[in-house]
């Protein structure tokens, strides 16, 4: 007779819980399993296979792909998937930076607001990000075309030929994401700026603190586990995205997703498609590594 | 709570109408008159009649609510399943922590992957048993995937929050296990439950990433029309759409708003 047991207010062997606890495990487990790891595993294999001449896969074990993603290829080597990859960590931090340089003020705004208004002022952050991405992404393209005011200001400004749209360009690339990401990193910021300890910067300021050293001593370091969630939010899905620099970026400002999703459908070189993405786990893997690393234990949850 | 600067404010009302200005122009241009280029023609109805009268459209909405609707619903019960197996069961921490990484790799890992990985897995799977084929099955197969972590998430929290008295309560007041399952965890999980199930819906009418992967060339969803639409040169109907998608959405948020506040 084996023990009984409480867990949780069933009562039970220590068989007859853990039993319950793998069959609720199980359905979900096993659903991972066949389509996440598994998939994730085939995608690892074909990465290192050879593409046939029709687009198909051939089982050869080959380096070629991830020499390839290194630049070396039929003609020699050349820099181009290493400008790509690079210009692909660079927009993801230029976007993460200006959409947390915008993103505090906001958080802020809102936290100043009675309690009862900023359940209004949150929803209004929150609905342009439930409205579809590839909506908001043309609606750029919309605002960008050269009859609308900006192309007219930008031209009469001479940074571009009068009569062309704003788009594609770095910049229409850059306005897209920003405005992609904004919401992601508002909100964690400002679950932690409601959580605001203000005594600390009032105490920073009777000891005749400036004002740049009360924001920076008494201020950002509070505001920093929400900042670091927004950031990864922010920071990773940036890296991956391909609708933004598809539609407002153009042939010349292609990143590491836009290659990707080249591969897997006009291209047809799926071996090549998955060394890419792996390069990209890659990315996602050390933007982790390095959250970690800067000493804040970093709870998604 | 101290007063904000005057700058801050503005700053911040700026970013807003930054985030509001493309959706604003969307709807100016759905009463424009006008189909070809961007000038003002009068006031004019006629896109939104023409969409209730394209079949295409309304096929891609039948197909988006349907695909939301199927993968929630299976999203949901895995996901509460997999929350209280890993919150209440001893499962040991080195377990634990595998299962939970597990678990949350697709929430930080960009979408592209997953909908990489996994049309090369029904590829194979196509070319190992001959079904398979890209469609709406293989849609639901690749939402729920990526559903399932946020629903656990979700569900998670509210367990963690409940903590163990009531369940205690119940064991000692003599409830079988079934009675207590009905009567005191699933009423108690609740909120959590439809909290995680609202936003399973929700990412998967604004998925993009994962659909255009999987869809294949026969189904069609409102996103993948409207991109397809844009990559064309868009008709006034789209723009007509966006406002309405739009729109629904402002609704959406205003109710699950004004829901969990009476819920507060």
């Amino acid at each position: 007779m084996s023990r009984l047991l409480v867990w949780y207010g069933e009562l039970g062997t220590a068989g007859s819980i853990l039993r319950r606890g793998l069959a609720l495990l199980l359905p979900a487990l096993l659903w991972l399993l066949a389509f996440l790891i598994l998939p994730s595993l085939a995608l690892v294999a074909v990465a290192f296979a050879e593409r046939g001449n029709f687009g198909e896969i051939i089982w050869n074990f080959s380096l070629e792909n991830l020499s390839r993603l290194l630049g070396y290829g039929i003609f020699g080597w050349s820099p181009d998937n290493l400008i790509i990859l690079a210009r692909t960590v660079w927009v993801a931090f230029i976007t993460t930076l200006i959409s947390g340089l915008l993103a505090y003020p906001l958080a802020f705004f809102i936290a100043s607001r009675k309690p009862q208004q900023r359940y209004l002022w949150l929803a209004l952050v929150i609905i342009p990000f439930w409205t579809n991405l590839v909506i908001r992404t043309y609606a750029w393209q919309l605002l960008f075309a050269p009859q609308m005011p900006f192309a007219r200001i930008a031209a009469a400004l001479h940074l571009i030929e009068p009569g062309t749209a704003l788009n594609p360009s770095s910049f229409a690339v850059y306005v897209g994401m920003v405005s992609a990401f904004l919401p992601f990193l508002v909100l964690p910021l400002y679950s932690s700026v409601e959580r605001l300890d203000w005594s600390l910067v009032e105490a920073a300021q009777d000891l005749y603190g400036g004002r740049s050293r009360v924001f920076f001593q008494a201020i950002l370091p509070q505001t920093l586990p929400g900042l670091t969630v927004g950031v990864i939010l922010t920071f990773i899905p940036a890296m991956g995205m391909f609708v933004v620099p598809d539609l407002l970026g153009g042939a010349k400002y292609l990143l590491v997703g836009n290659l990707i999703q080249q591969q897997f459908f006009s291209s047809r070189d799926w071996p090549f498609g998955a060394a890419l993405s792996l390069g990209l786990v890659l990315l996602t893997l050390i933007a982790l590594r390095i959250y970690r690393r800067s000493g804040k234990d970093v709870d998604l949850v | 709570m101290s007063r904000v600067h005057p700058a801050v404010g503005i700053t911040a009302v700026l970013t807003l109408a930054f985030l509001y200005l493309p959706m604003l122009a969307v709807a100016v241009f759905s009463v424009n008159k006008t189909r070809y280029g961007l000038e003002w023609g009068g006031f004019s109805w006629k896109w939104y009649t023409g969409l209730f009268q394209n079949d295409q459209i309304l096929e891609a909405a039948r197909n988006t609510l349907v695909l939301a609707v199927v993968s929630t619903l299976i999203a949901t019960v895995l996901g509460t399943m997999l929350a209280l197996a890993l919150e209440r069961y001893p499962w040991g921490r080195r377990v634990r922590g595998w299962l939970e990484t597990a678990l949350y790799l697709p929430v930080v890992t960009p979408d592209i992957i997953l909908a990489a990985a996994l049309v090369v897995a029904f590829s194979f799977l196509r070319l190992v048993s001959g079904i398979f084929e890209l469609g709406m099955v293989s849609m639901i197969i690749g939402h729920v995937t990526f559903q399932i972590a946020f629903v656990a998430l979700v569900v998670q929290s509210r367990l963690r929050s409940l903590g163990r008295d009531l369940d205690e309560a119940a064991r000692d007041l003599y409830a079988s296990y079934g009675y207590y399952v009905r009567r005191v965890l699933l009423p108690l999980l609740a909120p959590g439950i439809v909290a995680g199930a609202m936003l399973a819906f929700t990412l998967s009418l604004d998925d993009f990433v994962i659909s255009f992967f999987t869809a294949g060339p026969t189904s069609q969803t409102l996103p993948l029309f409207i991109y397809a639409s844009v990559r064309r040169g868009v008709t006034p109907e789209i723009h007509a759409l966006s406002t309405l998608i739009f729109l629904a959405t402002v609704l959406l948020v205003l109710m699950s708003e004004r829901l969990s506040r009476r819920a507060a």
